[in-house]
């Protein structure tokens, strides 16, 4: 047996796991900073599934063929899936489902600013699994390593259906551009219009994200925003190319020296605006979830009140 | 919301891949009773054929060891390398050991 072996059975301190690159779990001591992070972070990305499901939702019963339908259906699904992974993390940290959901609905925790933005046409369904899902891969598979075991473990899930997402989105996009003129200059207005809300979504520049150092100290986060959207940037563009689209930013060219693609800005002062409250759709999203929300009551009220009569007639 | 409803209570989730494995703890849901806690286990978990047999247990009802105690609960088989195979010494030459 190996000296390390032996001591493994010594409680070890927050700082010496992290320092060792051990996942902390539930039950471990942690400073109050550490879990306040990541109760707001495991949150927001947990609404994000939720309310992600919105957008694509739009088109359910829009769908082109049962196909496609079949394929948005298990889509959206798993969005939901998603969602209720991350929030039983956010529980393993105290946090309560119930008051996860009134944050949501009462606008005190926030969600991606992405799915403020409306769905114009079945290209759209397309390239939110191309851009959006792909960004999404992008941030989450660093977070399969978080140094929060809960966190890590339902990233591992959701990364393995992200892949799907992207696919299906892709495939879509290949179909179309097969298609007619029409069709083609569709798939070109939905890149238009979402790949600056998609380079968003990785964040604000690594010089306007003061929490960044704090977070990466801790392990929750493994690289900064603006590496992870190089990296997005990167793998974008033979993909907009295989398809035959052109990305909308005339300032996209490949430098020699750095092996990567310079690029232009998002205009952040939409992002400010749209994490603000003052998208496309905030106020349409929020109030869906609510309208969700508050017509299930009965049924969950119902379900309630029979397992309370199950209980009582197995007493009985 | 959550003052006018009585919350459901969490279940924690455990999923066997295959005959011949153990169940292994995937997560946690809400449910109102077992069977919704089955149910709802099953649309969480196993969209992808990723069970074919599901434990859904109240996690108020799961006894756990406490992993800050002072006097580690795991200290009793710290000390006991000979319960460790590589703890005898045995020649070389002696085969299929």
């Amino acid at each position: 047996m190996t000296q390390t072996e032996t001591l493994a059975h010594e409680p070890r301190t927050f700082e010496q796991l992290i320092a060792a690159g051990e996942r902390i779990e539930p039950r471990d001591a942690m400073p109050d900073a550490y879990r306040a992070t990541l109760i707001r972070q495991i949150a927001q990305h947990a609404h994000s599934e939720i309310i992600g499901m919105q957008p694509e939702g739009d088109w359910l019963t829009r769908a082109p063929s049962l196909r496609r339908k079949a394929v948005l259906l298990a889509k959206v699904q798993d969005e939901a899936g998603h969602g209720l992974y991350l929030y039983c993390a956010a529980e393993t940290l105290g946090a309560d489902r119930a008051d996860l959901t009134a944050n949501l609905i009462e606008g005190r925790q926030k969600y991606s600013s992405i799915f403020n933005y409306p769905t114009l046409s079945y290209a759209d369904v397309g390239v939110i699994g191309w851009l959006v899902d792909g960004a999404a891969i992008c941030n989450q598979v660093p977070l399969c390593r978080s140094s929060y075991g809960p966190y890590g473990r339902a990233m591992i899930r959701v990364c393995k259906e992200e892949s799907f997402h992207q696919r299906q989105g892709y495939e879509l996009l290949v179909t179309m551009m097969a298609g007619t003129r029409e069709q083609q200059e569709m798939v070109q207005d939905a890149v238009n219009r979402w790949w600056w809300p998609a380079l968003m979504m990785f964040g604000p520049p690594d010089t306007d994200s003061p929490n960044t150092a704090q977070s990466m100290a801790w392990g929750i986060k493994r690289h900064t925003n603006d590496e992870l959207r190089q990296r997005f940037v990167d793998m974008s563009v033979p993909q907009a190319h295989a398809l035959g689209v052109t990305l909308p930013d005339p300032d996209l060219c490949w430098d020699e020296r750095r092996g990567s693609h310079d690029f232009g800005q998002p205009d952040w002062s939409e992002l400010a605006r749209v994490i603000k409250g003052d998208g496309p759709c905030n106020a349409e999203r929020l109030a869906r979830r609510r309208a969700a929300h508050e017509n299930g009551a009965w049924v969950r009220e119902a379900a309630t009140a029979f397992a309370a009569r199950q209980r009582q007639a197995v007493v009985a | 919301m959550s003052q006018t409803q009585e919350s459901w209570p969490l279940y924690e989730v455990f999923v066997r891949a295959r005959r011949g494995l153990n169940h292994v703890h995937v997560g946690s849901i809400h449910a109102a009773d077992d069977e919704m806690a089955l149910r709802h286990a099953r649309d969480v978990f196993t969209r992808r054929n990723e069970g074919v047999s599901i434990w859904a247990v109240r996690s108020d009802l799961i006894a756990a060891s406490s992993p800050g105690e002072k006097d580690a609960f795991f200290a009793p088989s710290g000390d006991k390398v000979y319960r460790h195979p590589t703890f005898y010494q045995i020649p070389d030459t002696v085969p299929h050991m």
